[in-house]
């Protein structure tokens, strides 16, 4: 990798001791806690970790759209400089688009089913630019290019439910990028896809992001995914950060138990496999998030849980250098 | 194990069309291929895995030959003995020995019944043993997938997505069946519980010898599953052969595309994805000639005018290509 500019070392999202709670029917909970994270200009960051771990939460707390059981109960969200969350209303709604924007998992989510493709992204453009509706038509077409979508005049006035799977999500990517924003955020967003569509999808996000240097949060549990996109990455497992580091040096020498299970197993990541192999699986399962375990929250599943693992929960320390790990055994290679 | 070579499922040329209907009258104006002409063997203790992109008709294929949608074409034999010249008794039989484990465990129980009930209920359609015996079975198979038999009172709904996929794995073999259809059975869980259904599988078929077709999309699985792959395109099989051969030397244009499409796993092997948009033409709407020839970068002639027959080549592999 070449040197970056001092330029790009500035991050444009920044997220400090990030807490959220869920009010349920036992009381309200945290479903993400202690959160801390950023992201430069250019640079991808995955978010990876099993259902229910709270990645979505996190992702959607970033635009301040969390369902309503949900609420940001501490720390801060800081893009380009400016506080998110102390923002009113309005400076939020200009901010997202203009700043941050999201991609789903399913388009239809986000995509108006009555209005046409062409006429939303126009509206989006319009809302954060002073610009005639000619002009914004226009970018809707050119972002719909940019997006290689085929033939993009006639796509832009065709409804949602008239495209493919595949072009939904493109159209979805083109409406997240017509204002040209610094973050973009995706969940899950090749997921539903079929893998040829997979690939297609993660080739354009990665070759946008490399002509429009924008900055990326990519959240998914697919390991795959990560080891094609990923410049850092965080394992999330129960709300919390368990692992955070470069991709090359999760994949090279991964430190925390969880971490170095999940890679253990996925199917087909070592040498061919012969029928009757078995993989190296991790018993159990994720415990709810209302009732976690006292100590360590992995520790139920952990083969190699102490009786200090039980009682207390280990800090978020650096293990080596730039790779940061929760868990209270030591590096024996250091 | 060494599957034992004589086909204990034989499928030929098998053929679901559904009618697509229109109009007042509700006339039939066409047909959504969804398996259109399909071959293949299932060995004893073997697993074959279909692949291919969705709507392809790799969960059709599965439901007709669990008689839960009907063909509209070809032949199925069972131990050597065709499906067609069943009566009431060979069919009833026949549906015991093939059972199936479908993709969401969330939705294929209901939620509130007794786990015990769900586990037993092909015990009691099918009249097997006494009450007490039938009890004792549920206990057994309960361990066998690796549930808790004093768990046996507990609803559906009060396990996770794993456990309940085990519970849908011990309905499906209370009645010992020879084939378990398994439609994309891990594709709902998570990698860490993935593992552990994937483990048990392995684990059944090495101590019960029970064959399984497996439905999946996700390469690693199929990697790790199957003996042999048929690869699916558009209701045919265009490339079938040895796991072991088809991931070293994948025959057809179209498993290339899958294979290159697949992630990586090394971040140091990053494929350069094309972000070229190639979409999937419809099981409505086929391609004339080589259903691929729209995606095909070997494309020539007589691929968009003539269909390309599946093939025997070296090493138990058959392709259907005109260029390969
Ligand atoms: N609308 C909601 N109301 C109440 N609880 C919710 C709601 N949405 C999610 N949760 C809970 O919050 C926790 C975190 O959910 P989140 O959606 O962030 O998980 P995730 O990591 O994105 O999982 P997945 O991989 O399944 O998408 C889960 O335990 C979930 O049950
Ligand atoms: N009952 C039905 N009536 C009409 N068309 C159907 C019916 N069931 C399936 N189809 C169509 O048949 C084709 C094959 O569907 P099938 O469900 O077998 O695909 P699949 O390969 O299992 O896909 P997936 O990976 O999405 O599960 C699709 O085009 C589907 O829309
Ligand atoms: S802190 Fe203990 S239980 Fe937790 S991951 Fe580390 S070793 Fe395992
Ligand atoms: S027959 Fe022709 S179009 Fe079809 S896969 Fe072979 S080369 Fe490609
Ligand atoms: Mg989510
Ligand atoms: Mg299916």
């Amino acid at each position: 990798m070449s040197e970056m500019n001092t330029a790009t070392h500035v991050p444009v999202l920044e997220v400090s001791d990030l807490d959220i709670e869920i009010r349920g029917v036992n009381g309200a909970f945290a479903v993400v806690s202690d959160m801390n994270f950023s992201v430069r200009a250019g640079e991808t960051l995955c978010i990876v970790g099993e259902s229910g771990c709270g990645k979505s939460m996190t992702a959607l707390s970033l635009l301040r759209l969390l369902p309503e059981a949900a609420t940001i109960a501490g720390g801060k969200v800081v893009i380009e400089g400016q506080d998110f969350l102390a923002m009113d209303q309005r400076q939020v709604e200009d901010f997202r688009g203009e700043k941050i924007a999201m991609i789903f998992q399913e388009p239809l989510t986000a995509l108006n089913p009555v209005l046409r493709i062409g006429e939303q992204i126009a509206e989006s453009v319009r809302q954060h630019r002073k610009c005639s509706r000619r002009e914004a038509d226009a970018r809707a077409v050119d972002v719909l290019r940019l997006v290689q979508m085929p033939d993009p005049e006639r796509r832009a006035s065709q409804f949602p439910h008239e495209l493919s799977g595949g072009m939904r999500q493109r159209a979805m990517i083109a409406l997240a990028l017509a204002c040209d924003p610094k973050i973009i955020i995706a969940d899950e967003p090749t997921t539903a896809l079929d893998v040829t569509i997979q690939a297609q999808i993660l080739g354009l996000i990665s070759d946008l992001q490399k002509r429009l240097g924008t900055a990326q949060i990519l959240i998914t549990h697919d390991l795959g995914v990560v080891s094609e996109v990923a410049d850092r990455v965080i394992v999330m497992y129960a709300g919390r950060k368990v692992e955070e580091a470069s991709i090359y040096d999760l994949f090279d020498r991964p430190f925390h138990p969880y971490t170095i299970g999940l890679m253990g197993a996925v199917p087909g990541a070592g040498a061919s496999s012969e029928a009757g192999d078995r993989l190296a699986d991790i018993p159990g399962t994720v415990p709810p998030l209302w009732n976690l375990p006292k100590g360590c929250a992995f520790a139920p599943r952990c083969a190699n849980a102490s009786a200090r693992c039980l009682e207390e929960r280990p800090p978020f320390e650096e293990k080596r250098p730039g790779h940061w790990a929760a868990c209270w055994e030591h590096d024996d290679a250091a | 194990m060494q599957p034992d070579r004589t086909p204990l499922l034989t499928v030929e040329n098998l053929e679901v069309h559904f009618p697509i209907r229109s109009g007042v009258f509700q006339r039939q104006v066409g047909a959504v291929k969804a398996v259109d002409g399909v071959s293949f063997s299932l060995q004893r203790g073997e697993t074959l895995s279909l692949v291919g992109e969705s709507g392809c008709g790799k969960s059709t294929t599965g439901l007709a030959l669990m008689g839960l949608v009907k063909p509209t074409g070809g032949r199925v034999q069972f131990d050597g003995q065709e499906i067609r010249g069943f009566n009431r008794a060979a069919l009833k039989s026949y549906r015991r020995r093939m059972q199936i484990v479908f993709q969401d465990p969330f939705s294929s129980l209901n939620p509130r019944q007794r786990v015990k009930d769900i586990i037993r209920a092909p015990l009691d359609i099918h009249k097997v043993g006494t009450p007490a015996e039938r009890e004792t079975r549920v206990a057994e198979l309960m361990e066998r997938v690796g549930l808790r038999p004093d768990q046996a009172d507990n609803f559906a709904h009060q396990f996770s997505g794993g456990q309940r996929q085990r519970i849908g794995i011990a309905r499906a073999l209370a009645l010992n069946p020879d084939v378990i259809v398994c439609d994309e059975p891990v594709s709902a869980l998570d990698v860490s519980v993935q593992a552990q259904i994937l483990n048990l599988l392995s684990d059944l078929q090495r101590d019960l010898g029970v064959s399984y077709l497996s439905i999946s999309h996700d390469l690693g699985v199929v990697e790790f599953i199957s003996h042999r792959v048929a690869v699916m395109y558009l209701g045919k099989i265009v490339e079938i052969a040895p796991k072991t051969r088809i991931f070293a030397e994948p025959g057809h244009p179209y498993t290339e595309l899958l294979m290159r499409s697949a992630p990586s796993r090394d971040p140091r092997k990053r494929h350069s994805f094309s972000a070229t948009n190639d979409d999937i033409p419809s099981a409505t709407k086929k391609p004339s000639g080589c259903p691929f020839h729209t995606r095909c970068p070997l494309v020539t002639a007589v691929c968009k005018t003539t269909e390309p027959a599946l093939t025997a080549r070296e090493g138990g592999q058959m392709v259907a290509c005109h260029n390969r």
